[in-house]
């Protein structure tokens, strides 16, 4: 059993292809593993055990019948209750969307369907996917499987806790400021945003529009690669998903180098609030880099400083007009309806009960930076810094192949220490966000630990929009000399649960 | 409803106020499926059973622009004059209500798809005046409430609502003039003819049918005072949905002897939504905008902008059918007609079969005289519209055909019409059936001219003398024993041959 849930996904998937295993055996071992660690972690809201053996159970019978299986047939995968699925609760971590059954799968769902993908159940997240460390979930915290009292970063800290405690080998994250890559860099896992429009948002329930994006969770850059290819792609369903062809990462993911690679650091991404033992496994990093062949280029972003405020006028934003529809009315939860309340009332009551402080928070934010008088110096002056901030990136683009950092300033904080702080919680995401402002894609995949506090350090690699494949060009050539260099992989130090 | 609504006499208003109007017209596009997804726009259906995630606006869902509701939209902006914009976005236009599923209509702001047009439009009396366009823009209607309980059926006094979202995302398009200064006393006028003019440059268009009376044309009527010689605009009311054009030119009326009564007791006009009612002809207060609503518009960040290529845009131009006001011109010119004796045509709205009727093969007078006369009229008695009635432009034809070859005369030609509209087949079958043929038989007309002579020697004798308008008698008299059978004409020239006379 063991042995099973420790198989990366790619592993997994030729065992089954050649009989070996089962997608059934499989399957039942990740399940009985949730069962044994998931009452620790609650990285699971929803699990699906009828639904995931069925879809194994059709894996086999089409080995049986002699038919090709796709490179990720039978590998289970745990995904964010961000999705809709036909006839399983979505919830996104709300209170506001409890009981209800979505009438129609995500386009993301569909494809993982037919690939043959099996879908263990829905994870954890912070309400709507806004927060850094999953506490803001209305369904309890997520224990980080390195230190279960530490957070597992967020919003999708269901997926990276469900990936490190070997609850699956894939997970599906969705990244608005950070949402997939910090959680990776705080867990020891891989994360990756592909470039906006890459993977459909079709069916993804919306933060944020015009940073959304959903993208693969691994323990490892390959297995992110191919999962990656299992999900982009062209959706006219999506008037924003990107119409060209995915580029080519699985084949970037198993022929890894960086010689000859302008790799840059910039200055913008250091400094003050970087714990030292982050600094010190980035540092070492672009050491690393250097001796694999890269030649490193210092860049000045200046914009990139403005990221943060630029992000938490323009999220919240199109967030107070996302959330306008749950109102009680329609889906969901809804409050007060005794007879005599009026309409809307019940749409009151409902959103009282039925938000977060954080969703409340920046519903209220949004509202204001967009009524009329504040528009211009608010949601306008954040718009003009999102094109800075691209422009930025052009420009280091003309002078690098790639751009390195820290993923997040901090190793894992304990649940509860920034609760009440958010903005030292918005922190959190202060390298991550230019890439969403820009739609450009990026990676975090695991540097070392941490010396003062042993815990997994993130090294963040972003890539230009459509360039994707350099993500795990790049990824998979550190990945392996990570791992020659401490012999395992880093997630092997983790304690067992 | 009673209002008690202070009025001042039209003329008195105008003797001392200026009238500012703004029309908003909102055309349901009739494309087969909604602005952002695919579901029918048929009307009629079993309520929510056109629906589906995205027009549900369940969590998730998201949109994608219906190319042919832009391609609608261009056309229309183009037939207004308008620029067509190269690269222009949807936005959101944030509010709560029930029937508007996702609480933000997706709609148009400061990038409209068409801008800066204008509509020439024909008064009564022929007279061209020209309405300036600010801006036509794509957005979606929303869903439809019904309020239950209440003996207004308004919201007020309702015991709950019920919600038809089928309706909810059918395209629209809105078209916004420009203040419309200048009209004077005319101005209800003017906005009658604008809404009526732009309804047939939609049809004309093949865009929608643009049928007010089910709510595929709605129009909102901005109108303010001001007194002569003033040039800032006095405060507006909206009067919003007004559904049929006499109403369009009711309500600016009735607005305008209101405004008039407020102002000229030193009152002041409250900016605010007022209700039309068709059966008084008089507006009521709906919601008073007490500060303006912020609708917090933004960009729609789940649709790409819209940038139709300048070739596109000018293929949409050739394609453009001729203008309805210019081809009322030209037909005008064809058919020798007076300007109002089009805009009857017009009123009555049998341009389009008199046209049909002459491509069948009938000559414009003919075709003009049937559809004018008695068909209209059977159409009035019967309260359809005439291209409602159960008879076809080509039958018409055949039966003008059948006049000219002297088959039929005009009494006959008419009971043949009548034979037709009472569902007794094709005007031949009608012809058959009821045995309506013109005598043309030479020997019989002429045995029965002969037996009309003998039968009235007096008659017969002053004809011979000359008093040739005596023949009539004797036409009376065949006509008769024919039971109206014969070619009247060709009798008279019978009678006269026969007793040795010459007209004239």
């Amino acid at each position: 059993m063991t042995d099973i849930i420790k198989l990366t996904a790619a592993e997994t998937a030729e065992k089954i292809a050649s009989g070996e295993l089962t997608a059934v055996e499989v399957t039942e071992a990740h399940l009985a593993r949730i069962e044994a660690v998931d009452e620790k972690v609650h990285a699971f809201l929803h699990i699906d055990r009828e639904g995931a053996l069925a879809q194994a159970r059709e894996v086999d019978a089409k080995r049986e019948r002699g038919e090709k299986l796709g490179p990720l047939a039978g590998v289970p995968l745990a995904l964010k209750d961000i999705f809709t699925t036909e006839g399983i609760p979505t919830t996104v971590g709300s209170k506001i969307l409890e009981g209800w059954i979505p009438p129609y799968d995500a386009t993301l769902v569909k494809r993982l369907k037919a690939a043959d993908v099996v879908i263990l159940g829905k994870t954890n997240m912070d309400e709507f996917a806004m927060g850094s460390s999953t506490e803001n979930s209305a369904y309890g915290p997520t224990g980080n499987p390195w230190d279960l009292t530490r957070i597992p970063g967020g919003s999708g800290g269901g997926s990276s806790a469900a990936l490190a405690a070997y609850m699956a080998p894939l997970a599906i994250g969705t990244d608005t400021g950070g949402s997939i890559r910090q959680p990776a860099a705080v867990t020891g896992t891989v994360g990756v945003k592909p470039t906006y429009g890459a993977v459909s948002r079709y069916g993804m329930v919306a933060f944020s529009s015009s940073l959304d994006q959903g993208g693969p969770c691994a323990r490892t850059v390959l297995d992110a690669a191919l999962l990656h290819e299992a999900i982009a792609g062209h959706d006219p369903m999506d008037s924003t998903s990107i119409d060209a062809p995915v580029p080519p990462v699985v084949e970037a993911a198993r022929n890894g180098s960086v010689a000859g690679m302008r790799v840059g650091v910039v200055k913008q991404f250091r400094g003050e609030g970087y714990q030292a033992g982050v600094v010190q496994r980035f540092e070492e990093s672009v050491e690393l880099l250097k001796s694999l062949g890269a030649e490193i280029v210092e860049l000045d972003c200046p914009s990139f400083d403005l990221g943060l405020s630029a992000y938490y006028l323009i999220a919240p934003s199109e967030c107070s007009s996302n959330l306008a529809r749950f109102d009680g009315l329609r889906y969901g939860l809804r409050v007060g309806d005794d007879g005599g309340n009026s309409a809307e009332t019940v749409t009151s009551l409902t959103r009282e009960a039925g938000f977060g402080d954080e969703v409340k928070r920046r519903i209220m934010l949004g509202t204001y930076a967009l009524s009329s008088g504040y528009y211009d110096a608010y949601y306008g002056s954040a718009q003009k810094v999102r094109t800075l901030i691209t422009r930025d990136f052009e420009k280091a683009f003309e002078q690098v192949d790639v751009i390195v950092s820290p993923t997040t300033p901090t190793t894992a904080f304990p649940i509860g220490e920034r609760a009440d702080n958010p903005m030292a919680m918005y922190l959190a995401d202060l390298c991550t966000i230019p890439t969403n402002l820009a739609g450009n894609a990026a990676m975090s995949l695991p540097c070392g630990l941490a010396p003062e506090d042993n815990l997994p350090v993130g090294l963040q690699i972003i890539a230009p929009a459509m360039q994707d494949d350099r993500l795990y060009k790049v990824g998979a050539a550190v990945e392996a000399a990570f791992v020659e260099k401490w012999g395992h992989p880093l997630l092997e130090e983790a304690p067992s649960l | 409803m009673t209002t008690t609504t202070d009025l001042v006499s039209y003329e008195d208003a105008l003797a001392s106020y200026d009238p500012v109007m703004g029309l908003e017209v909102h055309v349901e596009l009739g494309t087969n499926t909604k602005m952002f997804c695919g579901c029918s726009t048929a009307l009629g259906a079993e309520p929510n059973t056109q629906t589906c995630p995205i027009c549900l606006g369940m969590p998730g869902a998201l949109p994608v622009v219906n190319a042919t509701g832009v391609e609608s939209a261009i056309r229309i902006g183009l037939a207004l004059n308008c620029e067509i914009a190269e690269w222009c976005r949807f936005a959101r236009k944030n509010y709560f209500y029930p029937d508007m599923p996702k609480n933000f209509q997706t709609s148009q702001y400061d990038e409209p798809i068409a801008f800066d047009g204008y509509l020439d439009v024909q008064l009564e009396d022929g007279e061209t005046f020209r309405v300036e366009i600010e801006r036509a823009h794509m957005e979606e209607d929303t869903g439809k409430s019904t309020h239950v309980g209440g003996a207004t059926g308004r919201i007020h006094g309702a015991s709950h609502s019920l919600l038809d979202y089928n309706r909810a995302g059918i395209p629209l398009i809105e078209i916004v003039t420009k203040p419309i200064e200048g009209a004077g006393e005319r101005a209800p006028e003017v906005a009658r003819a604008y809404v009526r003019e732009l309804r047939e440059l939609i049809r004309a268009l093949g865009v929608s049918e643009a049928r007010m009376d089910k709510g595929q044309m709605r129009c909102d009527v901005n109108l303010s005072l001001r007194p002569h010689g003033r040039e800032k605009f006095g405060t507006r009311s909206e009067t919003k949905n007004v559904n049929s054009l006499r109403s369009v030119e009711r309500a600016a009326r009735f607005e305008i002897q209101r405004h008039a009564a407020v102002l000229s007791s030193g009152g002041t006009i409250v900016q605010e939504t007022r209700h039309f009612h068709e059966d008084t002809g008089s507006t009521t207060s709906g919601r008073v905008k007490e500060e303006a609503e912020d609708y917090r518009y933004f960009p729609e960040p789940d649709l790409v902008p819209v940038a139709p290529s300048r070739e596109w845009v000018e293929e949409i131009r050739a394609s453009l059918p001729e203008m309805p006001l210019a081809r009322r011109n030209r037909l005008r010119e064809e058919w020798g007609v007076s300007g109002t004796d089009m805009q009857a045509i017009l009123n009555a709205g049998t341009l389009d079969l008199i046209v049909e009727t002459i491509d069948a093969g009938a000559d414009a007078a003919s075709a003009r005289k049937w559809w004018m006369g008695e068909l209209a009229r059977s159409a009035n008695e019967s309260g359809v519209a005439p291209e409602q009635l159960p008879i076809t432009p080509a039958q018409v034809a055949r039966v003008s055909e059948l006049v000219a070859k002297g088959e039929l005369n005009d009494k006959l030609a008419r009971q043949v019409i009548e034979g037709v509209l009472a569902g007794e087949g094709a005007p031949d079958e009608v012809v058959e059936k009821r045995g309506l043929k013109v005598v043309s038989d030479e020997g019989a007309l002429g045995a029965a001219v002969d037996e009309a002579i003998a039968g009235n020697p007096g008659v017969a004798d002053k004809i011979r003398g000359g008093k040739v308008a005596a023949a009539g008698a004797l036409v009376g008299a065949v006509m008769k024993a024919t039971r109206g059978q014969a070619d009247a004409a060709r009798v008279k020239e019978l009678i006269l041959e026969k007793l040795g006379v010459t007209e004239g």
